[in-house]
């Protein structure tokens, strides 16, 4: 691991001084298009900092102390001697789907995404920066906001590589694309990834992402996504994390959606060190839909924070959000919904739900279900529930001779498969149903064989 | 249809304060600012015991440190404290006998309220312990509760009078450095109430207090403690309406309320200060913290309130549940309108086992203005058994204002169940044309659906006060309506 540039984060050197050390040779290897900001999100950075809990957006969940120590920074593409597709491979046998690599945030260069259907790219940002800089200027920032969250700022300075996926108008991906996030190093390893979903008028599209580690060490992922998606098109976006417990991982997902375009993101968190997923959905055309679900199946210390906010920025749009988790042993978790109605935009229907189950007395939920509305012809509600399973439900069960784990069980996969049933690809479907019920049997206390992507040849155990 | 609906909403919702008039009553007062000295003037002229003094200071000290908070959903201009006046008395006359001896122009104002001392006492058989700018000025009913061993004056008389209770309960709910306006009212709070409850009484009557701002650029910085041994009762009514003023005026008061075991304790509150004129200029600033210690097994705090009044509102009513099987209840009607802005909710923390809370929270924009629920439940993690079920409604009148809900809900116990739902809405086209229909006009329909919608909460106000909140519920909203 050579071509990583040794840098330890903590006393020595802070995130600051870094950028500033090794500035001139990530512009030099990066594009301007990408460079172009990087001041402004330098000036944001160094005034925001990484949010500790005294932020408000942020308050439960502290990243400053995991942002902190013995790191190295990935500034260069990872060169692999092996084959990706020789150490993973995806355990969703039966999807057909258009896979890509991505290594430690960088787009794996002998990835071959097969034949796509006319017009349609799936690649690399940087590469993207340099053949075709126009089309990255027209959205590369527009959404994101790295000018008032010091994670995004980050990511911004040091922003080099990620995915990008194009669908131009009025064509159709019939497959999945599936886009593989592998973690791998011999170091500690802090790291950015910065992808971009275009979807022009018309278009269609499944996207999976999925978040895997395949060392032992210690990951922070600061990945931010921006998506655009047109009118009348058609996007849906899973998110499947499955990380080991030393990881530490900031998804941003930031959407903006035009005239009668349906979006639905899911993201699935099966297993996870510390995850905060960013969910900002603008609704900028009218009859816009905007579907926001999650499901998480927390034990040990883990800790999952979900922080979702839907603009209601034009009249006659319609938004949904399920967000439901299962907490077990220490984990804690965190909801933040947060529906947005501007002023004039009218005719809004916007509906939110949290559930939640903890399963010991040392699982802790904080939830926080908020509506700010500045217009009056609007449907707006919101719930939020933390207990435990039903005892009239249970009750019901025990009655028909069904014993008490056995009930426990089908009454908490019947909790979230409300969730599982929204994946409309069939065969994830399928996977993450038989995943979560495994779950619950206590049949897959680790992720060992790395869950959905399963390891192959190494022993590595996740933990 | 729309449109003449909205002619009827704008001219139901625009209706002026009726209670601007001034009484003219001559004031001793403090120059404006505030220092050490001030401070320490305060409590000389109170005739304060020592340990006062310093429970003042150490406040101030404290206060000093603090920032003004600015995590609240309002837009509040700068205040310049030295720029108000911190203690405003009515000069002190010699003392009250009958009815016959209270100022005329005083009585004047109660009665223009629609609380004359003389006959709602018998009639109601409220005591009412009116506060005018901040000194008791007469206490009706004395004797009766007295009897009973109920404690109910001023808080400065509690103070030279009683003080072993004061220094037991004192900033005992809400400490001194609880938060920057807590801060403020502990160094400078001139008068308010205080109410004993002894072991296993029932107060006979409804405690009840009118506090009224008085004077020009007088920050008004009430205090009430109540407390409720073992097995006593006592529900306490708290009214406010002010006169109308060009200048905003700040208000920075503190409840306390200690439960102990088996005590019931009903707070109900209907505030109307001077929300300011139709362009948003001038109205009292209400600044408020209010929290309830159900300190003993088995107790029990309500808060009631029906906020119309004041440019802005910052007030969480709040329950601690400290004794097993206590509850914690919260009813709120927020009423805002114009230019006003409302940032009010409950915080209900649950300590003890099997701890119970419910919060219904109304809300209703109107106008231009800002209406926001901030709510918290937290459940400690020996809490067990905790149930919370919460329930925040907002009602949009026009299409300029505002209505936000922001609930915490931190949950360190699995054995908790705790519920929230929000929903916000307009008036249905759908309900308007229903009463129609039936021959009920729209104006009037509006009426029936607010008064139907606020009902829930209104029900648990005592009978007098579910009278006038309603008729401050339509002032607010124009006398058309209801």
């Amino acid at each position: 691991m050579e071509n990583l540039i040794k840098n330890i984060i903590g006393k020595d050197i802070s995130l600051v001084e870094l950028f500033e050390e090794n500035r001139s040779k990530i512009e030099e290897q990066s594009f301007s298009v990408l460079n172009d900001q990087r001041e402004e999100a330098f000036d944001a950075f160094q005034e925001l900092g990484i949010p500790s809990n005294k932020v408000e957006s942020y308050k439960y969940t502290n990243l400053q102390p995991l942002f902190t120590g013995d790191f190295t920074f990935s500034l260069k593409p990872e060169t692999l001697t092996e084959n990706v597709e020789d150490i993973f491979s995806c355990d969703v046998d039966t999807l057909d789907s258009i896979t890509i690599y991505m290594v430690n945030g960088w787009y794996y260069t002998r990835n071959n995404p097969g034949d796509l259907p006319q017009g349609v790219r799936i690649g690399s940002l940087a590469r993207l920066a340099e053949e075709d800089p126009d089309f990255l200027a027209r959205y590369y920032g527009s959404r994101a906001p790295h000018l008032s969250d010091g994670v995004v700022a980050l990511n911004t300075m040091f922003a080099q590589d990620g995915f990008f996926v194009h669908v131009p108008e009025g064509v159709v991906v019939e497959k999945p694309i599936q886009i593989v996030n592998i973690l791998m190093s011999e170091d500690a390893l802090m790291t950015t990834q910065r992808n971009l979903v275009v979807m022009e008028d018309n278009s269609e599209a499944r996207i999976m992402v999925c978040d895997h580690t395949l060392t032992t060490n210690k990951f922070v992922m600061n990945s931010v996504t921006e998506g655009f998606v047109g009118k009348e098109a058609r996007l849906d976006f899973y998110n499947l994390q499955n990380q080991h417990n030393a990881t530490t991982q900031v998804a941003g997902l930031y959407f903006e959606q035009h005239e009668r375009s349906h979006l639905a993101t899911n993201n699935l968190t099966l297993h996870a060190g510390v995850a905060r997923n960013n969910i900002e959905l603008k609704l900028a055309g009218e009859h816009a839909e905007g579907h926001a679900y999650g499901l998480y199946l927390l034990d040990k210390n883990q800790h999952v924070d979900n922080f979702s906010y839907i603009d209601h920025a034009v009249p006659e749009c319609f938004s949904d959000e399920l967000f439901k988790g299962v907490l077990d042993d220490h984990s804690t978790g965190s909801f933040t919904g947060k529906i947005m109605v501007r002023p004039d935009a009218q005719k809004t229907n916007a509906y939110q739900s949290n559930n939640n189950l903890l399963l010991t007395n040392d699982a802790k939920m904080n939830t926080r279900p908020q509506l700010e509305i500045y217009a009056d012809d609007v449907k707006c509600s919101h719930g939020a529930t933390v207990g435990q399973l039903d005892e009239d439900a249970m009750f019901y069960l025990r009655t028909r001779g069904i014993n008490k784990e056995e009930s426990t069980i089908l009454l908490m996969y019947a909790f979230a498969y409300e969730v599982i049933e929204k994946i409309k690809v069939e065969p994830l479907r399928e996977q993450i149903r038989a995943l979560v019920e495994k779950r619950f049997r206590g049949e897959l206390d680790k992720c060992h064989s790395c869950v959905v992507c399963g390891q192959k040849g190494t022993d590595l155990s996740c933990l | 249809m729309s449109t003449e609906q909205d002619k009827i909403l704008e001219e139901v919702t625009k209706g002026e304060y009726k209670y601007g008039f001034y009484t003219d009553i001559e004031m001793d007062t403090l120059p404006k600012g505030l220092s050490e000295d001030v401070v320490r003037e305060i409590s000389k002229r109170k005739g304060e015991p020592e340990f006062m003094t310093e429970f003042r200071l150490e406040a101030y000290r404290n206060w000093l440190k603090m920032k003004t908070p600015e995590w609240a959903h309002l837009n509040i201009p700068e205040i310049d404290f030295q720029d108000i006046i911190y203690y405003a008395a009515p000069k002190s006359k010699p003392k009250l006998d009958s009815m016959d001896d209270v100022d005329p122009e005083l009585k004047a104002t109660f009665d223009k309220l629609g609380i004359p001392l003389e006959e709602q006492k018998q009639l109601a058989g409220v005591a009412v312990d009116a506060v005018m700018d901040s000194v008791s000025v007469k206490t009706t009913f004395k004797e009766t509760l007295a009897e009973k061993g109920i404690i109910f004056c001023s808080i400065s008389e509690a103070i030279r009078e009683y003080p072993d209770l004061v220094k037991q309960y004192l900033g005992s709910v809400v400490p001194p450095n609880d938060n920057y306006f807590a801060a403020l009212n502990s160094a400078v709070f001139s008068d308010g109430s205080f109410v004993y409850i002894p072991k296993g009484v029932r107060s006979p009557v409804e405690l009840s207090t009118y506090f009224r701002i008085n004077a020009m650029n007088t920050g008004q910085f009430e205090r009430t403690l109540i407390v409720a041994e073992d097995d006593s009762y006592v529900s306490y009514l708290e009214g406010c309406t002010a006169p109308q003023r060009d200048e905003n005026q700040l208000h920075a008061a503190i409840v306390e309320i200690v439960a102990m075991e088996r005590a019931e304790v009903k707070y109900s509150t209907v505030q109307n200060w001077y929300p300011g004129d139709k362009n948003g200029k001038g109205g009292i600033y209400n600044f408020v913290t209010k929290r309830g210690l159900c300190k003993g097994d088995y107790s029990k705090i309500s808060w009631t309130q029906v906020e119309t009044g004041s440019a802005i509102t910052w007030k969480y009513p709040s329950c601690v549940m400290m004794g097993d099987h206590s509850t914690g209840e919260f009813y709120s009607v927020a009423l805002t309108n114009n230019h006003q802005q409302a940032d009010t909710g409950t915080k209900m923390i649950h300590l003890g086992k099997n701890t119970k809370s419910l919060v219904v929270s109304k809300g209703i924009s109107a106008g231009k203005s800002q209406n926001s629920y901030r709510g918290l439940v937290k459940v400690s993690k020996r809490a067990e058994n905790a149930r919370n079920f919460s329930q925040c409604d907002s009602l949009l009148l026009g299409d300029k204002c505002g209505a936000h809900t922001f609930p915490y809900l931190e949950i360190n116990n699995n054995t908790a169940k705790v519920e929230h739902e929000a929903t916000t809405s307009k008036i249905g086209e759908d309900q308007i044309f229903y009463c129609n229909q039936r021959g009920i006009d729209t104006e009037d329909a509006v009426g029936l659906i607010v008064n139907g919608y606020v009902k829930e909460v209104i029900n648990k106000l005592p009978m007098e006060f579910a009278v006038e909140a309603q008729k401050l519920l339509e002032i607010s909203l124009e006398g058309s309506v209801g």
